[in-house]
């Protein structure tokens, strides 16, 4: 356990260092972040597309959906539209409540043994954890692309505007960015408390939260303590975007700490756990509607099998058959049926 | 509760998992498949081992049979691939599984079963897993880790409970199934599916009950249900040109409490005058294929369609069988139809289409009853079953992969004056296995049953205690076979029964005699009248 946590810790030290360092290398700032930067993306995207193309490759030979309500039978028997979707549409919803709403998720429950009883409880903790945590950082994504597009788009601007409509401190404090902090920690806290959670934590499971946290951490002191020069960095993401990168000497070694976190994190994305953000739209279980009895779902690898046919079966049985009396097959001729 | 033979305690679990082994405890496991039966079915490495053996004599290539039987299944099953790739460890599934639940064992967990073949997989199949090794995840595959496969991979009863929390859903289903296949190649299974599989497949039944046997059975049921009713059905084999053909797992005509359940179908049949017929030779709707590989599985489901066709009936009915009903509903016409030699499936009797089962062209009795009764055609007369205090125990399969979960409570609810449900957490969709599923229901595993069969039990136990529940009523042949038991130890006074049995005791037939007993022989609360329901 230790040693998973550590390692986990070592591992994301490395970006961070790595940081410093170019923050440090004088002239060659500019071109090590660059590249650094451009290797991240190409890593990001082609690893997605490979990983995603992969699965896609593979056939669903079997419509398998895990139905979490009452099926479309007969007509005056109500059927769960959702849980236990009858038509293609009905399971795109089903995955819309997934993935946006945690659906799944949002039905957990504790199931405690208490002296030979079992004893049930709602469980919503780690669903709230995981909702605050996924749509807060895909408000702080958002808000990020303030500093790739110029001029700002309405939506980013909006979306700040009510991010920060508490309207404490300058520059303001986000909601988002309070709501992620507090979010991660959970999550962090779950996997060192709960036993169960930490026994079966990987390496990896840690090493993502440690980056995570770095990246949270360099962005939040470079926002509201360090004061980050954020017309230099515009200029930097905006010189990436356009293939002219440029780096102005305002930029201190802090950002380049946050710049390669990041950059290992998404670099990251494809080999690990995170793809589960692309896996979950093509799980089988979720993604397919329970209609297999109404409309035949086809399995591209279907192959022949070696049978039992009923021909063969019968002139086994046949003495036997014809003393119980039950009807014989008079035109077949043994082993003349394959199948 | 205080219970001498087994002790349920979940206590946090430390040290790390990848280094923990099995312990092969008696009770825990179980047998080996015979050398006859692993030949019979002409699956590879038959011969005599057994799991509690030091060596389990692997072929020699064993490693590379099972990888080679990987990257083969990676590329054939998407579920495969992606929950290999996906899961988070977010811990959502752990006190879900019954088996975790009943013995405390962390490797019970459906996230730690599964993560037994991901650290394989991560071995061999990643980049990351192959440089980095245990920090990112992966472990070598050795004979420690295929005992630890058996092991766990024969403690999962393919319930999907787990699946159902799983934000990604996950389903260690399909997880054990493919382990399950993937042990099968090296020669590595259990008797206990294997045995019934190789009955099925060469005489058409699990228990090998040759076809004069089958009719002697089903002819002392047609006698035990006049000396009941007074009335005399006719209970056809294999007669050609029914409109319809009935499959049910062989232990409703072989084995109680099964048998009353058939006694009900028998009954529900001739009052509606259904034009049917029974097979010896498709005389197993269960398919222990299902638990072995999915070759197996269309191997041995094959012979419903090809019966179907040579007796040239219209559509198939189905009898209460749970794992039948998950390889009919989402295996079968995939694997073997198209039925197109059937027509979609109409009720002869109240003229409704069946439009949800027009493709596979097969029926749950269950709806092929509740449709029944909900158009008013059976005359039921509940208090029949005043005796009884009804919970229903909704099983795996049908709520999980096919969502029947107001059929049977419809039924219920006309057959009988006292229905009590389970909490909520333990029925429907959140169902709780009877630990006996997937081949395990035998006895060499008794302690693994108990404990699996636990939370169950324990929703049983409240109800018992609340309402005076006295039985339990259910859909499925392995829970018929297996709760019996598991509740005599942990609720004793609570029966088991198919919803069929309390139907047909419901069931008012047309020229019956009054009757005194229920479907089990049983004196009824009040005894009938002549003329009660004239």
């Amino acid at each position: 356990m230790r040693n998973k946590v550590v390692g986990a810790l070592i591992g994301a030290m490395i970006p961070a260092c790595a940081g410093l360092a170019a923050g440090a290398s004088g002239g060659l700032r500019l071109p090590i972040s660059a590249l650094v930067s451009y290797a991240a993306c190409a890593a990001f995207l082609v690893g997605i597309c490979l990983r995603v193309l992969r699965w896609a490759a593979v056939p669903v030979p079997f419509r398998i959906p895990a139905t979490c309500g009452q099926q479309k039978s007969l007509e005056w028997i109500r059927s769960a539209t959702l849980d236990n979707p009858a038509t293609g549409m009905a399971a795109a919803g089903r995955m819309t409540a997934e993935v946006l709403l945690f659906r799944s998720l949002f039905r957990n429950t504790r199931c405690e043994v208490n002296g030979a009883r079992t004893i049930f409880s709602e469980s919503r903790w780690l669903w709230i954890g995981a909702i605050a945590f996924h749509w807060s950082l895909l408000l702080i994504v958002l808000r990020h692309l303030r500093l790739f597009v110029e001029p700002v788009p309405a939506p980013v601007l909006i979306i700040e505007q009510i991010d920060t409509c508490f309207q404490i401190g300058i520059p303001r404090v986000c909601i988002s960015d309070i709501v992620f902090i507090a979010a991660l920690c959970f999550l962090l806290w779950r996997r060192f408390s709960d036993p169960v959670v930490r026994y079966i934590s990987l390496c990896s499971d840690f090493l993502v939260l440690w980056l995570i946290a770095g990246v949270a951490l360099t962005g939040i002191v470079m926002r509201h303590w360090s004061r980050v020069d954020v017309a230099g960095v515009k200029q930097f993401a905006l010189g990436l975007a356009t293939f002219s990168p440029v780096l102005p000497a305002s930029v201190g070694a802090l950002f380049l700490v946050h710049l390669f976190l990041v950059c290992a994190l998404v670099a990251y994305i494809p080999s690990s756990k995170l793809m589960h953000m692309a896996g979950v739209w093509l799980s089988p279980t979720r993604n397919l509607a329970n209609n297999s009895r109404a409309v035949r779902h086809v399995n591209p690898w279907n192959y022949p099998v070696k049978t039992h046919a009923y021909a063969e079966w019968e002139a086994e049985y046949r003495d036997k058959l014809q003393a119980a009396g039950i009807p014989l097959e008079g035109t077949y001729v043994e082993s003349t049926h394959t199948n | 509760m205080s219970n001498p033979l087994i002790q349920i305690e979940q206590a946090s679990p430390t040290g790390e998992w990848e280094k923990s082994k099995p312990e092969f405890r008696k009770g825990t496991w179980c047998y080996s498949a015979t050398p006859q039966n692993v030949g019979y079915l002409g699956m590879p490495n038959p011969r005599q081992w057994q799991p509690s053996d030091a060596d389990w004599k692997l072929p020699e290539n064993w490693k590379q049979i099972l990888l080679k039987g990987m990257k083969e299944r990676l590329d054939k099953f998407r579920s495969f691939r992606l929950f290999m790739d996906i899961c988070v460890r977010c811990g959502a599934c752990a006190d879900k599984c019954h088996f975790y639940l009943g013995s405390g064992d962390p490797k019970n967990m459906p996230v730690l079963r599964a993560e037994l073949l991901r650290s394989v997989y991560r071995r061999y199949f990643t980049i990351s897993g192959r440089i980095f090794g245990s920090l990112a995840g992966a472990r070598e595959l050795t004979e420690d880790v295929v005992k630890e496969w058996f092991y766990y991979f024969y403690q999962c009863t393919e319930c999907r409970r787990c699946s159902v929390f799983c934000p990604y859903g996950i389903d260690t289903a399909e997880i054990t199934m493919i382990g399950r296949e993937l042990l099968n190649l090296i020669g590595v299974n259990i008797n206990w599916v294997l045995d019934p599989a190789a009955n099925c497949y060469r005489v058409g039944n699990h228990l090998g009950i040759q076809p004069h046997s089958l009719k002697d059975n089903l002819d002392f049921a047609a006698d035990e249900l006049e000396e009941i009713t007074g009335i005399r059905v006719d209970i056809p084999i294999g007669k050609k040109g029914a409109e319809v053909l009935f499959v049910a797992p062989s232990a409703d005509y072989f084995a109680t409490p099964h048998y009353y359940t058939f006694l009900g179908y028998l009954a529900l049949f001739h009052e509606i005058g259904l034009d049917y017929t029974l097979s010896a030779y498709a005389s197993e709707g269960g398919n222990f294929g299902l638990f072995s590989s999915h070759e197996l599985m269309k191997r041995l489901n094959a012979k419903m369609y090809e019966e179907a066709k040579r007796l040239n009936v219209k559509w198939i009915l189905g009898g209460e069988c749970g794992h039948m009903w998950r390889v009919i509903h989402q295996y079968m016409d995939t694997m073997n139809g198209p039925a197109d030699f059937l027509e979609a499936p109409v009720s002869p009797i109240t003229g409704t289409r069946f439009e949800h089962a027009r493709s596979t062209k097969v029926v749950h009795i269950a709806e092929f009853s509740a449709d029944l009764i909900h158009a008013g055609k059976l005359k039921l007369d509940p208090k029949r079953n005043d005796h009884w205090k009804v919970t229903y125990h909704d099983s795996c399969n049908p709520s999980r992969a096919m969502g029947l979960l107001e059929e049977p409570r419809y039924i219920l609810r006309n057959a009988c004056n006292n229905f009590y449900e389970m909490p909520e957490s333990t029925i429907r969709e959140q169902t709780f296995c009877c630990g006996s599923g997937s081949g395990l229901g035998t006895d060499e595993n008794f302690e693994m049953r108990l404990r699996g069969g636990f939370p169950r039990a324990n929703a049983v136990r409240h109800v018992k205690e609340a309402h005076g529940v006295n039985l339990l009523s259910c859909i499925c042949a392995i829970d018929k076979a297996t709760l019996p038991t598991l509740l005599d130890y942990w609720v004793p006074g609570v029966e088991v029964a198919g919803v069929h049995e309390l139907l047909g005791n419901a069931l008012v037939m047309k020229g019956e005699k009054p009757r005194t007993t229920n479907l089990r022989g049983e004196p009824l609360a009040i005894e009938e009248k002549e003329g009660a329901h004239a």
